[in-house]
């Protein structure tokens, strides 16, 4: 019984015709940016289900039954399932969204079924923050909340011109930003996530791994993706000491560099300080993996992260969002003098019987030379004597990988020299190892951000020597020396295509990419990376003391109230509608009020004209030849000539100015 | 409980009627509550918060709040579509019993916006919609059912607006002194014979008076003075009761008479056979009067003097407003 009561109460309102081309475009404007991840065939049917309902609309035609949507549904659902092997993930959700949003147009024959249309394409804007949050990202979602928007109007509005629906829809989008910006900056923000992620939510992120396989940093040398970027306290130290430590190499099979487990008997770092300390934000694009990358050596760390004993900050967590860090470091020090025993036989480890040449080499340096330092500069002088030539293509290597390097092919970058390097102070008997990472950066001269990008990725050495700890050595330097003063492009050779990025040297083109990325950078830093760190920052800086979630709540409410009784104030302050000649002769008497002659509320044009031209005999002519025309427009036969006239005299009248001259 | 709530609800909605014209939707008369839509679009909004914070989407955060404020604007834009609105009751035309009465109601909007999808009901009935231009008035003719006879006076208004998102519904309860007249459901049956000549003088040239047309089956509406007897007595019971027709010129003065009806029927059911001779007689352009106990309409002919028989028909029996 009262289910009929309520269903008299509200019958089902149905949608105009009108209605079904705004709901196709909602579908397609929220789920167009989709097509770059989903599986084509996906792409494919849903762009075909909003075609057909174009079309179908256009003609009038019947709408498919609903036992063939019904059909239609399960297939799509099981071919979704079974393309991502799941329906519950981040893809396959948004896979499902899609296919609903795309075909829902097919069954709306009520004003509730195009609301389901309307909320799902709202949460469809949501999605697209899942593979970008770029600028131009925000900018299409804010023109779709704008259409999505504007179909509610259409809805509950009836039919208006569609630049009248999408105007009101933006205005009303302006009005709420205030109260928007209220609520991002003041609305408590809770650490992410709530619950275990699924295992796609980050996939496909670029940085260093914890190994250096022939070619791996080549690879990132081609992106010229940005990896950090770094905000210093004070100056920027000089580019050749900007070393950005990641993952340390120790273990090697003739192949490939390992970074392993650090063992339990390793000493705890010691780090003496010999310069000065460096304080800088460190600003991350999400890698993946636990690593800060803090300037070579850090010395004080953000909470949540500690040293290694290969004196690499980690984090305790991976890091699969934009993180903003507070770091310091230094760039002079001495470290751990003394040395876990276990740590130094680590750190002469060899694969046996791999490059017998190298070892027969270093075997002689060794014999030949005292201390580590020498035999350290033997290596480096080998570099740079020979004819040894950086290039990022370098010949492909056999199983004696060092010993072709060093005696045959002579051609290399980074990851050879460094490799070679560690091999021949092993076999001499010195403990070293591959440290990875980033050299140098490039400051942006629009925000004075230092940007490193994955080009910038670098490999390097370190030996350790008794008394002196460790210390860290070079060898790409030894052979391109500008490597290190100014970066991978201009070390390589004139002939050698430039990768990525590194090409745009052209000094306009260049000015133009530092404002883009300060722009990004900024986007970045205040409305990416806004979390609760920042927040808490940001309010102790605008003056809330200690802010919590009371507080914050509290404030927020206020504001909320503040604003909306603001909006609310100018809304609804009544605002007469006024005619274009009640306009116009406003105005006109407005100035002459500023001349002096006030009309009162009471008086008619005429009459006014009348007591203008007794008191002003010199406005006289033009008072009364306004009032004729307001008076013919608004109670005689007057049209738009009038108006005409009537705005003339108005620009006629003289201003106050003039009068005193 | 229940109680308790019809004073609090005639507290806040101040229920009572509107003496004075136009009714100005003042904001005090103005309730606004999220629609089942808003409620819907909260849910959306809180989902979509659940997702932001979990993958830590900066820009998810700032979609959601822009979408929350625009809620939240939408309420101030849903209330002022009503508020300040200026409503003045006309007159409705009179129906007849079991038809739809439809009340105009000028709506002044005085201001400087639109203001779109107002919809006017009288309770749960079914309404109409309007739209009003900024500083424009909109005429608006909203429908209640008239099943009986008398003065309708459907109550309060319900002027309810979804505009412009249909997150919030604002309604206002205006209740101006509304007034239908509504006449007896007319049955047709055949006119009855003239009473009385009341005054022979006034002839308007026609033909004789009282001439016997035929005969037909009685209907009950028909006086037993004029069954035909001589014709019952010749057919014994075989054929139903005939009663004799006459034609009345077009001088003829008719009177209709509660009387001239069988008083074995209802008496809704005689006045509504009295409005089907009063609408027949009208339009056959006789003159014709209407005799109600207390109640005597003299004879006479025309539109207007039809509506002044059909409101005594109407009114019989009811309170003198």
């Amino acid at each position: 019984m009262a289910k009929n009561r309520t269903e008299r109460l509200r019958p089902q309102v149905l949608i105009e015709r009108g209605d079904v081309p705004w709901l196709i475009a909602v579908a397609a404007a929220t789920s167009v940016p989709h097509a770059a991840h989903l599986p084509a065939w996906l792409t494919a049917l849903a762009a075909a289900a909003m075609l057909g309902r174009l079309w179908s609309w256009q003609r009038n035609a019947r709408l498919p039954p609903r036992w063939l949507l019904s059909i239609f549904a399960v297939v799509g659902v099981t071919a979704i399932g079974w393309q991502f092997r799941t329906l519950l993930g981040r893809d396959a959700g948004v896979a499902l969204l899609v296919f609903f949003v795309a075909l829902k147009p097919m069954e709306i024959h009520t004003r509730r079924d195009a609301l389901v249309v309307v909320m799902l394409g709202y949460f469809l804007l949501l999605t697209h923050y899942f593979y970008s949050e770029s600028i131009p990202t925000a900018l299409w979602m804010l023109a779709a909340a704008t259409l999505v928007t504007g179909t509610l109007l259409r809805l509950y509005g009836g039919h208006q011109p569609a630049r009248e629906i999408l105007g009101y829809a933006a205005r009303l989008l302006a009005q709420a930003a205030p109260l928007m910006i209220v609520l991002f900056v003041l609305f408590p923000r809770v650490e992410g996530p709530l619950w275990g992620l699924p295992r796609d939510a980050h996939a496909g992120l670029t940085g260093l791994s914890d190994t250096m396989a022939p070619g791996s940093i080549n690879n990132l040398i081609q992106s010229g993706e940005i990896a950090f970027r770094v905000r210093f306290v004070a100056e920027i130290p000089k580019k050749s000491s900007l070393y950005w430590r990641g993952p340390v190499l120790d273990d090697y099979d003739g192949q490939t560099w390992r970074g392993g487990l650090p063992r339990s008997a390793a000493l705890p770092p010691d780090i003496e300080m010999r310069g000065e300390r460096i304080d800088y934000v460190s600003t991350l694009e999400p890698h993946g993996k636990r690593w800060l990358l803090a300037l070579d050596l850090p010395v004080s760390l953000p909470r949540d992260s500690a040293l290694s004993p290969a004196f690499v900050a980690v984090s305790r967590e991976p890091i699969v969002q934009r993180r903003r860090y507070a770091l310091a470091s230094t760039t002079a020090y001495t470290v751990n003098a003394q040395e876990a025993r276990q740590t130094l036989q680590r750190a002469l480890r060899l694969p046996p019987s791999v490059n017998p040449r190298t070892r027969e080499l270093a075997r002689s340096w060794a014999a030949e030379l005292e201390t580590p330092e020498r035999i350290s500069d033997r290596a480096l002088a080998l570099f740079r004597r020979e004819d040894f030539v950086y290039t990022l293509q370098p010949p492909l290597l056999g199983a004696n990988a060092v010993d072709e390097f060093l005696f045959s092919t002579r051609r290399g970058f980074c990851e050879h020299f460094a490799s070679a390097y560690v091999f021949l102070m092993r076999a001499a008997g010195v403990p070293a190892r591959v440290v990875t990472g980033y050299m140098g950066g490039e400051v942006n001269p629009v925000d004075g951000y230092l940007t490193v990008r994955q080009s910038d990725a670098h490999a390097w050495a370190e030996i350790w020597v008794a008394g002196r700890g460790w210390l860290r050595v070079d060898p790409t330097a030894a052979v391109a020396p500008s490597r290190i003063e100014s970066g991978v492009a201009s070390a390589l050779p004139a002939a050698e295509p430039l990768p990525g990025l590194l090409r745009f040297d052209n000094p306009w083109l260049r000015a133009l990419r530092y404002r883009w990325e300060a722009a990004g950078n900024a986007w970045n830093q205040w409305v990416l990376g806004y979390n609760p760190d920042r927040q808490y920052e940001l309010l102790t800086r605008l003056g809330l003391e200690e802010p919590d979630w009371r507080k914050m709540t509290a404030w927020l409410a206020g504001l909320t109230a503040i604003v909306l009784l603001v909006l609310s104030f100018g809304m609804l302050r009544p605002r007469r509608a006024e005619l274009p000649e009640q306009l116009a002769w406003r105005q006109f008497c407005q100035r002459l009020a500023r001349l002096g002659v006030v009309r009162a509320e009471w008086e008619g044009p005429q009459a006014f004209a009348q007591r203008v031209s007794h008191e002003r005999p010199e406005l006289g002519p033009l008072t009364h030849e306004a009032a004729k025309n307001f008076a013919a427009i608004r109670y005689g036969a007057g049209g738009p000539d009038e108006l005409k006239r009537l705005r003339a005299c108005c620009r006629r009248l003289p201003s106050r100015w003039r009068k005193t001259n | 409980m229940i109680a308790l709530l019809k004073p609090f609800r005639q507290w806040l909605f101040r229920f009572g009627v509107d003496e004075q014209t136009p009714i100005v939707l003042t904001q005090r008369r103005v309730f606004i509550v999220p629609s089942r839509g808003g409620l819907l679009f909260a849910i959306v909004l809180a989902a979509m918060l659940l997702g932001a914070i979990n993958y830590t989407l900066s820009l998810g955060h700032a979609l959601v709040f822009l979408l929350a404020s625009l809620g939240l604007v939408t309420m101030v834009h849903t209330f002022r579509n009503l508020a300040g609105l200026h409503i003045t009751p006309g007159h409705p035309d009179p129906v007849f019993a079991g038809e739809t009465a439809r009340f105009p109601l000028v709506l002044d909007s005085h201001s400087a916006h639109w203001r779109r999808s107002l919809e006017l009901a009288f309770g749960t009935h079914d309404g109409a919609f309007a739209s009003i231009p900024p500083g424009e008035r909109a005429v608006i003719e909203v429908p209640y059912p008239a099943p009986r006879r008398g003065r309708l006076r459907p109550g309060r208004l319900t002027l309810s607006t979804r505009y412009p998102l249909g997150l919030f519904r604002a309604w206002a309860y205006p209740h101006p002194r509304l007034e239908c007249l509504v006449y007896p459901k007319p049955i047709e049956t055949p006119l009855p014979t003239p009473l009385a000549v009341s005054h022979a003088g006034q002839h308007h040239g026609g033909s004789g008076q009282e001439d016997f047309t035929g005969l037909r089956e009685r209907q009950p509406s028909d006086s037993p003075r004029h069954i035909a007897w001589k014709a019952v007595a010749r057919d014994m019971e075989q054929r139903p009761l005939l009663t004799k027709q006459f034609a009345g010129g077009a001088a003829e003065e008719l009177w209709f008479d509660l009387d001239q009806t069988s008083p074995d029927m209802p008496l809704e059911t005689r006045l509504s056979v009295l409005t089907g001779w009063v609408l027949a007689a009208e339009q056959v352009q006789l003159r014709y009067g209407v005799r109600l106990p207390g109640r005597r309409v003299l004879p006479e002919q025309g539109p207007s003097h039809r509506d002044v028989c059909l409101e005594a028909l109407a009114l019989y029996g009811e309170e003198p407003n």
